[in-house]
């Protein structure tokens, strides 16, 4: 199966292809627009800063080409600032626009706990997850963040808890986030990734 | 729901080979890394890091080449450092699969070098490695692989670090590295109560008390071994049981 990559010249993309690779699937690296516009299948990869991410989209002029394919029915899956950035904004730069295609602005989590949260934790999900199907709520999950989305709205898949709650894993039509790496998260990443390539 | 506490096993290579030696003295080969990082991923660690002691120039297209190899085995997180001076040496780790970057002696030497990286990198890939000694009342800073005394304070230098963008403190108590009497609880308590951000435990660990102590009394979120790992003194499976049963949450993969 292909999928295609958003590959904007940050964030460790490797890792993400790596896995995909593991699983059977064909993915390509691209950062050119037309691709991106004709893509079935798109996983967009994050990490570092919400502002550098939006700036490297608007560079190369990718946001209308993803919204397009977006709204076409591709399926999308955002992996930790590629979540962050469906939404309207973030306190990380606030005087950029996200993709706005979720309600909402992503905010630091609070100074109550040391940041980033980084290491593995667990999920409250709900029943009917599309990307958590046959993964347990004893599984833990790789993250590496110190900003997150708001918990509430009927895209929330999963939660997760740390010094607040937050979104852990989204899921809305044809578009999925999820807020930690499922590409570092061993045996359950690999069957989230795999859930998200089964998605018809 | 809380945050696992990480046990990280970590290689300490010649570039290519793991070795193995007390305060780098006496290195003897340990091992082929890919071999040991495919057994960890296996086993159950949280995150693998990944040295290059050498830290030569003319090492670095082997080491670069290890940490592909390496990073193409595991399914978890990777750092990866040793000998990284400038922006293009951190690309080049990245590259090469890596999700962090550790940076020790280029950092004290040049400390603006830590917020370059973290405004390419994010704060979450760049891990301030600290080698520190007791000198006194106080615990001062050592460079070149611990072979050199700098006049800075531990905690001074740690509280900068996390402020110019580090976003983890890999801590290693050079009175305890290779002693295997346990972890300096003392000082990692004290470097993780001044900093904001995760602090790895490193040095001095053999039985599983020593990461229960480290994890409560030390106040550590993880923790961090070599040779025990490596000879087999102690398994991660075994290790992360003992731990669960103590009450301190750690991630058991089945």
């Amino acid at each position: 199966m292909n999928v295609t990559i958003m590959d904007y010249g940050a964030g460790n993309v490797t890792s993400v292809e790596r896995a995909l690779r593991r699983l059977g699937a064909t993915p390509s690296r691209t950062d050119r627009r037309e691709e991106i516009a004709s893509a079935e299948r798109i996983v967009l990869p994050g990490v570092g800063h919400y502002g550098a991410l939006i700036a490297a989209l608007d560079r190369r002029g990718l946001r209308q080409p993803l919204l397009g394919a977006i709204s076409r029915g591709a399926k999308f899956l955002g992996i930790c600032l590629g979540l962050q950035v469906l939404y309207a904004s973030s306190e990380e730069a606030p005087e950029l626009a996200g993709l706005g295609l979720l309600q909402g602005q992503v905010s630091q989590l609070p100074p109550t706990v040391k940041l980033p949260h980084m290491g593995w934790n667990r999920l409250e999900r709900s029943e009917n997850s599309r990307l958590l199907d046959g993964i347990s709520s004893d599984d833990y999950f790789y993250f590496a963040h110190s900003y997150a989305a708001p918990s509430s709205g009927a895209e929330a898949a999963a939660l997760c808890g740390y010094g607040r709650e937050f979104m852990a894993v989204l899921e809305r039509d044809n578009i999925f986030g999820v807020q930690f790496h499922p590409e570092k998260s061993g045996a359950p990443g690999a069957k989230l990734l795999e859930n998200f390539l089964r998605i018809t | 729901m809380s945050l696992a506490h990480r046990i990280i096993p970590c290689l300490d290579t010649d570039g290519a080979r793991v070795v193995k030696g007390v305060h780098f003295e006496g290195l003897r080969d340990a091992g082929n890394p890919v071999e040991l990082a495919a057994r960890y991923n296996a086993e159950g660690a949280d995150e693998l890091v990944v040295l290059d002691i050498a830290a030569s120039r003319d090492n670095r297209p082997t080491f670069i080449q290890t940490i592909s190899r390496v990073a193409e085995t595991l399914s978890i997180p990777l750092a990866a450092g040793g000998g990284i001076r400038s922006l293009e040496d951190a690309r080049s780790v990245v590259r090469a699969g890596a999700d962090k970057i550790t940076v020790n002696t280029s950092a004290v030497e040049h400390p603006e070098l830590i917020s370059e990286l973290s405004r390419e990198f994010g704060a979450q890939a760049i891990v301030l490695a600290i080698d520190a000694k007791r000198h006194g009342a106080r615990w001062l800073v050592h460079v070149r692989g611990g072979r050199e005394a700098t006049d800075l304070e531990a905690i001074v230098w740690a509280r900068r670090g996390v402020e110019m963008g580090a976003g983890e403190i890999l801590l290693t108590s050079m009175d305890k590295d290779g002693t295997q009497s346990g972890f300096d609880l003392e000082l990692t308590a004290a470097i993780s109560r001044a900093v904001t951000v995760p602090v790895i435990a490193s040095g001095g660990a053999k039985v599983p008390s020593h990461f229960l102590d480290v994890f409560t009394t030390g106040a550590a979120d993880a923790a961090l071994a070599a040779s025990i790992f490596h000879d087999r003194v102690q398994s991660i499976r075994a290790l992360k049981e003992f731990l669960q049963q103590s009450g301190v949450q750690v991630r058991l993969p089945c």
